[in-house]
């Protein structure tokens, strides 16, 4: 037997190539370095407030923000000091960066009674990256997951039962500014409460948990997180409601309703009434046995 | 024929006729389905293919209510509703179409002279009538009894008290409310509002810590009273909720203490920057709350009457004649939001007796 084994030790050493020692150690490199390659932006990416990405947002932050905010993020004040040009954003937290950078409404073109939104120009790493940098600023609300604003996992019975619930809180506090299915509608000197159908419901969540603009805050002491939570999923009924009244024009009530049944209703009256009073063709003949 | 007859009545007729002389009508040109029996016969059956049309349509829209569910869609649109209604208005418009078509093509359109009639009774008529009246007015006297005259008009002009009387009684006065008091608040000048009640979230009835809230954060809130001042703490019913709801919903906002300017004896009714005021708008009683953080105004929508929140809810703007009812608040044992009293004065409009 020992006899076999040697022979067989002895073969298998012949076997071995002079390389192979070499192309093992390369082997192990390229495993190693493949793993670290596939596995390093991952975890950058789930870090999120590393230092690197608090750094890349305050690079950001000082060639979009600091001209208003301040270079700091402590808000410009007017040379007299009675006007606020940019407000501090120490405390609002990276839910109001997320919002207001994300729906493109920051950085604002220019000021005016309403910053109306516009389309994002920042990747979400880089949204991710100046949220991370604002957060540091203070405490404030964070981003909401989508854990906060869905129904899932719930029961038929318990999303109906959220659903009537976040319609009579929406009936209640949303209402009056945002109209009654959530098409918007005018406010004073200029402004208006923005159309909320349609929108991400991460962006619905972060603007109660902040008030952007003029609105009021619904922080979760207001509006708890599930109150929260059923709003948005009424929100989200309405688009899957189908329309039982014909079109719905907008579901701005009177003004577009008014519109359509003065210049689309009577302008079919008054072509009826013009078909009726027209004058019918004549011929020359005349009637034979008249 | 009455028509000469009526003719010849006429004053100016003779001189009429002399200096303009009367054109007549022009010659009558007729139309293609008045000579061509062809298209006369095509005209028909259009008119015929309209009204079985409509037909159509009535029966296709009683097969539609019968065949469609009531969750079924079009596209977007539910497609009960939506079959329903364009069956039904096809069948109506193809009536209607028909009845045009018709009279365009096949009626009669040869234009004809109908003499207008004078609009007064002869004259002999109306002597008769006017003879008569007088006759009558003469038998029964009534012109020289002034006793049954002047007692006729009284009879008559009290037949209209009793209508006053019964709608006067269609409900309770405010007085009549406040004497009986049926339930809490009742009245126009007091709300559900006392010393002690806790202010709750509208919709969810939870009660508010001042810590819950953050400068400008709004809340739609309600008496707790609306949620437990029924019989063994059951939340209130019919007329007395609807009118505990209408007179006593309030709204609440957090704003920086420095910010508030307090009115003069309203130093200590506020909590922390958290103020109360009533929503119901003091110009005609609209729900207020759409409120701008900012500038601490709150709007109403039926008339841009625009209240300063900061400043004891002046009107900055609008129709509305007086400022919001303020609602004293503080805070009780548990920690939560409560009001110090009823409001002080009316809330909603004016009325005559408030001046």
């Amino acid at each position: 037997m020992r006899l076999l084994n040697r022979s067989a030790g002895r073969l298998s050493r012949h076997r071995r190539g002079p390389l192979a020692g070499l192309v093992v150690l390369l082997l192990g490199l390229l495993l190693t370095g493949g793993l670290y390659a596939a596995f390093s932006p991952a975890q950058a990416d789930q870090t999120g407030s590393s230092a690197d990405q608090v750094a890349q947002g305050r690079r950001l932050f000082l060639v979009s923000c600091s001209f208003c905010h301040g270079q700091n993020g402590e808000g410009v004040r007017s040379q007299d000091g009675d006007h606020q040009l940019g407000p501090s954003l120490i405390g609002v937290g990276a839910a109001a960066v997320d919002f207001q950078v994300g729906t493109g409404r920051m950085p604002m073109t220019q000021p005016g009674a309403q910053v109306p939104d516009k389309p994002n120009v920042f990747s979400d790493q880089e949204v991710a990256a100046l949220a991370a940098y604002v957060a540091t600023l203070g405490p404030g609300p964070a981003i909401p997951t989508k854990s906060d604003y869905s129904l899932e996992g719930m029961s038929e019975t318990q999303k109906q039962d959220a659903i009537a619930r976040g319609g009579q809180i929406f009936l209640t506090n949303c209402t009056a500014c945002h109209n009654f299915e959530g098409s918007g509608g005018a406010m004073p000197r200029g402004g208006y409460a923005p159309k909320i159908r349609g929108v991400d419901p991460k962006h619905i969540y972060e603007a109660l948990l902040t008030g952007p603009q003029n609105m009021p805050n619904f922080t979760n002491g207001n509006l708890t997180p599930d109150e929260k939570r059923d709003v948005i999923a009424y929100l989200g009924s309405l688009n899957e409601m189908k329309e039982y009244g014909g079109f719905g024009l907008g579901g701005l009530g009177p003004v577009s309703e008014g519109l359509a049944a003065w210049l689309v209703g009577i302008g079919l009256c008054l072509a009826f009434a013009v078909w009726i009073a027209a004058h019918t063709t004549r011929s020359t003949k005349k009637k034979v046995d008249a | 024929m009455s028509d000469s007859h009526e003719l010849a009545n006429l004053p100016d007729e003779a001189v009429t006729t002399d200096l303009y002389a009367d054109p007549g009508l022009p010659e009558h040109h007729w139309r293609p389905t008045d000579v061509d029996p062809k298209l006369e016969k095509r005209a028909e059956r259009q008119v015929a293919l309209m009204f079985t049309l409509s037909a159509v349509c009535t029966v296709l829209m009683i097969v539609c209510y019968f065949a469609i569910g009531r969750d079924d869609a079009i596209g977007s649109f539910g497609a009960q509703n939506m079959t329903l209604g364009l069956c039904l208005a096809g069948a109506l418009l193809f009536i209607g179409m028909g009845v045009i078509q018709w009279a365009r093509k096949l009626m009669a359109d040869q234009e004809i002279i109908e003499m207008r009639h004078p609009a007064a009774s002869s004259e002999a008529d109306r002597e008769a009538t006017v003879a008569a009246l007088n006759a009558g007015i003469e038998e029964s006297g009534i012109g020289r009894r002034p006793l049954v005259r002047n007692s006729l008009l009284g009879a008559v002009g009290l037949l209209g008290v009793p209508a006053i009387v019964m709608l006067r009684d269609l409900g309770p006065t405010p007085n009549q409310v406040v004497k009986e008091d049926p339930y809490p608040g009742a009245g126009i000048s007091h709300t559900i509002w006392s010393d002690g009640m806790r202010v709750v979230r509208d919709v969810v009835g939870t009660p508010i810590r001042p810590s819950d809230l953050e400068v400008g954060d709004l809340v739609n809130a309600e008496p707790e009273g609306l949620f437990n001042g029924g019989p063994d703490g059951e939340p209130l019913e019919g007329v007395a909720l609807q009118v505990g709801k209408a007179k006593g919903a309030v709204v609440v906002v957090r704003m920086q203490p420095d910010e508030i300017i307090p009115g003069p004896g309203r130093e200590n009714w506020s909590v922390d920057g958290i103020l109360c005021y009533s929503k119901i708008c003091t110009h005609v009683g609209c729900p207020i709350s759409l409120y701008e953080r900012t500038t601490h105004h709150l709007l109403c929508p039926c008339h841009q009457s625009t209240f300063d929140l900061a400043d004891s809810a002046r009107v900055v703007f609008g129709p509305a004649a007086r400022p919001l009812p303020q609602l004293p608040l503080k805070v009780d044992s548990d920690g939560y939001l409560v009001a110090q009293s009823d409001f002080n004065e009316p809330v909603g409009p004016s009325f005559w007796e408030r001046g």
